[in-house]
């Protein structure tokens, strides 16, 4: 009743309410302010720094980044990233779709076969790579009980052999992601109108050919989606690989995070180590800032289209 | 007493201004519909009644009092939304106690507010139910309830109609004015529904890109609209426009459709005083005031008629009535009539036309003349 | 609406009955084939933390269990040795439940309070801070590792659990505020103002109408929250160490010290450890985390 309350004291009270949003967000937005904005300007800073195994803030030019980029580790590592998340990607989204359009045949126990592919993404990298490791190492893994069953010359090395080293990394990650992948796909797949599916059957189309044709191309935005999401798991991959190779053999599995971690905290080069992590948020903007542009393209012009 | 005023209302968006200066009263017990298309404005204006939005300048008043910055909790208002916006995790018993239960009012009085409320809506059943477990009528009726326990100064209803399959719709409308001739709260009614308001208000406002065009009785309206937007969008099928001009003869004026045959269809007298010769209009005439020309309907009714011949295009019949989609001097027109003797697509027939309902519009600024 | 008229049509059903039959063997040779690629790791690393260490030195991972012994659990959680301390895999477990639980709790809590003001409450730049938050899901945690261990150094949480708390929740704030304001941002504007209308204010919305409908985003932010702070490796590692590390770091520690023989069964064993409590959430929860996970996605 505003008759009973004084004028000065509700309007105190009532700018205090209005303002209740803004005060509970604040120490998110304090934080974020600090963790974002700060701290990479923070790193940023350091990597043009004269910092070497201690923090020196005076400034030291762009020289590391120049040695950064002729050291051979780092090349090598950016290639092999630029690789393993390629194959990453498609393979996870090729199996993911397999998976998704499987169990979208009204199979049975639909929730166990679900259970079965998504659980890797609950357990840590440091753990599929620890497992994993063991099952493709020549001394205790499969090609050690290939050799006692008796087939002697059986041979499967790839994680000792350095041309094959990176490919036992993707494959470890598409068994890790491909769950995610499907479950992703899986919800797009329901989400389309049935009655597409049965207007592309009447019009003769064998079910290979409704789901290249009418089906995945409906759901597009979601292999977008998915696309962008594993490419930033694969930027920032480190675990992964340390747990199962280390980087080895010799730099055939290095990828970047693995090279900032050794130059700031084995090397003690915090400036090159800054200056790679630098490269690897910028790798990370030229995936993200395009995406986010399209997506705000996407909405604009979806809210025009319904006036 | 008015129990609402709204003066000199403006509202702005950045550089958009959604609502321009308007001005509208209500007196105490009355019902107002508040229509338009939809971007109009309509629910804006409702939404800073309702304390929702703050208004960029002017003044609302509730029972005399400036409101403009009250809290939407302490206007005394109660509103039904489109949507209804029943909280979907509480039944429909504590849908209807939560305002009551945020205002402190004790158990008791709660209990037989309920009750008196579930009577009047006949919804005691439901009271145990989530609002997820109702039919459309049943959430809508729910809505009214969690209005009606409050006893407000002011009831709020955003196109509370607009949900519902139209059976229903009609239904539900002559309960909304059954209510509100029980209850006789001051009501604001927006509908893009113009029979809604038509049927439901004491006065309707029609709202067209922020501005006012009108406010008025619903009989004020209908007849003499203030201007072009306003008479197309009251009524249905729309207000037949025609490019016409206005011819002296003698000492009597008359309206001469473009291109036609020159017939002078002569204007009553009480008509004439803005009007000169020569001047270009546009002459509005509504579908049912168009009636065969053998049937004399107008003189028997004691107006003035005039004839026009008709070809007839094509033919609608709903049953009760047809719609005939029709060329007059060569331009489109629709005409309501009674089914039997409708003429056939194809057809040419003389209809007449009741010259004491029809209206005239400046051809240039749509103003009624 | 669109799973209803989907699930009523069943393309393996059409067709002659040979076809259906030839059709179904695919789908389910195909699913069983890839079934048994993804669990066959966790049925070789189970059943080689019975197996005693020199039949698996002798006959490698992959092969019929002869004895069976359960010591290696015991071993591995209260037993093995890790740079002086010889405690197993509990005391790290500890660590990584002292982290994970208060981490998950907080940024939870911020994250469905944050989502519920950015995405019920409009004022002006909300979208800029409701940006700047999401900004933190996408940045490499690289750039915050030297800021983090300066932070915490001066804060005095330097080689804490305390320390990777404070991490974890500003870091998954910016999730759990994303995710939970996509999730109320499909809730009805109209609810918000007919509470308002009703007399109910910022917190009394969110008590009583906010908060009952959250469940589905609280189990996504919960799962994601716990399975994340409980796998992650790197801010563990470099914030902290020796016994202050979480269960990863002690892993990685276990497989690559000792220069002798290595405990394969006691290490299997110890990954289990590691790997059980988010693999357990998941199997509680994992139905409603696909859901409410999607529901965001599809739209």
């Amino acid at each position: 009743m505003p008759e009973n309350t004084t004028p000065t004291r509700a309007s105190w009270w009532q700018k205090l309410t209005d303002w209740t949003p803004q005060l509970v967000l604040l120490p998110t937005l304090f934080a974020a302010a600090i963790y974002v904005v700060l701290f990479s300007l923070w790193t940023l800073w350091i990597s043009v720094s004269q910092s070497t195994l201690l923090p020196n803030m005076a400034y030291g030019g762009f020289g590391e980044y120049a040695a950064l980029w002729q050291s051979k580790r780092w090349t090598v590592a950016y290639q092999n990233l630029f690789l393993f998340g390629t194959l990453y990607v498609l393979g996870s989204l090729f199996v993911g779709t397999l998976l998704a359009i499987l169990i979208d045949q009204r199979v049975k126990f639909e929730a166990m076969w679900r259970t079965i592919f998504l659980y890797p993404l609950a357990i840590s990298f440091i753990v599929t790579g620890t497992v994993w490791r063991w099952i493709f190492h020549p001394q205790t893994g499969v090609e050690k009980a290939l050799n006692d069953v008796g087939w002697l010359s059986a041979q499967f090395d790839w994680i000792t052999d350095r041309d094959m080293a990176l490919y036992v990394v993707v494959f470890t990650g598409i068994w890790h992601a491909s769950g995610f992948a499907m479950a992703l796909i899986l919800a797009g797949l329901r989400s389309v109108d049935g009655d597409l599916v049965k207007a592309a059957q009447i019009d003769g189309a064998s079910m290979p050919r409704i789901y290249r044709r009418v089906v995945l191309p409906t759901i597009w935005p979601i292999f977008v989606a998915v696309t962008v999401v594993l490419l930033q798991f694969a930027i920032k991959t480190y675990d992964l690989v340390v747990a199962l190779t280390q980087g080895g053999p010799g730099v055939a599995t290095t990828v970047p995070a693995i090279v900032v971690y050794d130059l700031m905290f084995e090397r003690g080069q915090i400036a090159q180590g800054a200056a790679a992590a630098v490269m690897i948020l910028v790798g990370l903007a030229i995936v993200l800032i395009p995406y986010v542009l399209w997506t705000g393209w996407r909405a604009r012009k979806e809210g025009q289209n319904h006036g | 007493m008015s129990s609402l005023q709204i003066k000199n209302l403006r509202k702005s968006y950045g550089s958009v201004e959604v609502l321009k200066d308007i001005n509208l009263e209500a007196e105490s017990g009355e019902f107002v519909a508040l229509v338009g298309p939809s971007g109009c404005g309509k629910s804006t204006l409702l939404s800073i009644i309702a304390g929702l939005e703050s208004v960029t300048s002017g003044e609302v008043l509730i029972e005399d009092v400036v409101v403009n910055d009250a809290a939407p909790k302490d206007r005394d208002i109660a509103m039904v939304f489109q949507s209804y916006a029943l909280y979907p995790t509480m039944t429909v018993r504590q849908n209807m106690t939560f305002g009551m239960e945020c205002r402190n009012i004790d158990k008791a009085t709660q209990n037989e507010t309920i009750k008196r409320v579930a009577d009047l809506l006949q919804i005691e059943p439901l009271l145990n139910r989530k609002p997820g477990q109702l039919s459309g009528g049943q959430r809508q009726r729910v809505a009214m309830g969690r209005a009606l326990v409050r006893d407000p100064k002011l009831f709020l209803f955003d196109e509370p109609l607009s949900n519902l399959d139209a059976k229903l719709r009609v239904e539900m409308r002559s309960e909304i004015k059954k209510l509100h001739q029980n209850v006789g709260r001051t009501t604001v009614y927006v509908t893009h529904d113009q029979i809604e308001a038509m049927t439901l208000a004491t006065r309707i406002a029609v709202m067209y890109q922020g501005v006012l065009q009108q406010y008025d009785t619903p009989k004020a309206i209908y007849e003499t609209p203030a201007n072009v937007f306003v008479a197309g969008f009251m009524g249905s099928p729309n207000m037949n426009f025609f490019d016409a001009k206005i011819v002296a003869q003698s000492d009597q004026l008359g309206v001469v459709i473009d291109g036609g045959d020159g017939a002078v269809l002569p204007l009553p007298s009480d008509r004439h005083s803005t009007l000169a010769d020569g001047q270009s209009v546009t002459f509005g005439v509504r579908p049912e005031h168009f009636s065969p020309a053998h049937d004399r309907r107008a003189e028997r009714k004691g107006g003035v008629s005039v004839v026009v011949p008709v070809h007839v295009d094509m033919d609608e019949p709903t049953g009760a009535e047809t719609i005939l989609m029709v060329q007059i001097a060569g331009q489109d027109a629709t005409i309501v009539c009674e089914p039997d003797g409708a003429p056939n697509p194809g057809q040419d027939m003389d209809f007449e036309i009741d010259m004491q309902k029809i209206s005239l519009f400046d051809p240039e600024s749509g103003v009624r003349l | 609406m669109a799973e209803a008229t989907h699930e009523a049509f069943d393309p393996l059903a059409t067709g002659s009955r040979r076809r259906q039959i030839r059709a179904k063997a695919t789908v389910y040779g195909l699913l069983l084939f890839f079934a048994l690629l993804y669990l066959s790791p966790l049925f070789i690393i189970v059943m080689n933390t019975f197996r005693p260490l020199e039949e698996i030195v002798r006959e490698g991972f992959i092969s019929v269990p002869g004895l069976l012994s359960s010591q290696y659990w015991l071993e591995a959680w209260s037993g093995f040795c890790l740079g002086g301390t010889c405690e197993g895999v509990s005391p790290y477990f500890t660590n990584t439940l002292l982290m994970t639980v208060p981490a998950t709790i907080l940024s939870t809590a911020f994250g469905v309070v944050n989502g519920y003001a950015l995405s019920k409450w409009r004022f002006k730049y909300d979208t800029w801070v409701f940006g700047l938050i999401t900004l933190g899901v996408f940045l490499p945690a690289q750039m915050t590792l030297l800021p983090w261990a300066f932070v915490l150094g001066k804060l005095g949480l330097a080689n804490t659990i305390g320390g990777l708390v404070l991490v974890h929740t500003v870091q998954g704030v910016s999730f759990t505020t994303l995710f939970c304001r996509n999730y109320f941002v499909a809730v009805p504007d109209d609810l918000i103002k007919a509470a308002r209308i009703d007399g109910a204010g910022f917190w009394r919305i969110f008590r009583r109408i906010i908060l009952p409908l959250s469940p589905p985003i609280l189990i996504v932010c919960v799962i994601w929250q716990f399975t994340g702070i409980w796998n992650e490796f790197l801010y563990g590692t470099v914030l902290t160490s020796g016994t202050n590390q979480p269960i990863t770091s002690a892993i990685v520690a276990f497989s690559g010290s000792g220069t002798g023989q290595r405990h394969y069964n006691v290490e299997a064993a110890a990954v289990i450890f590691a790997a059980l409590p988010p693999l357990f959430i998941y199997l509680i929860g994992g139905k409603y985390f696909v859901r409410g996970l999607t529901s965001g996605a599809v739209k």
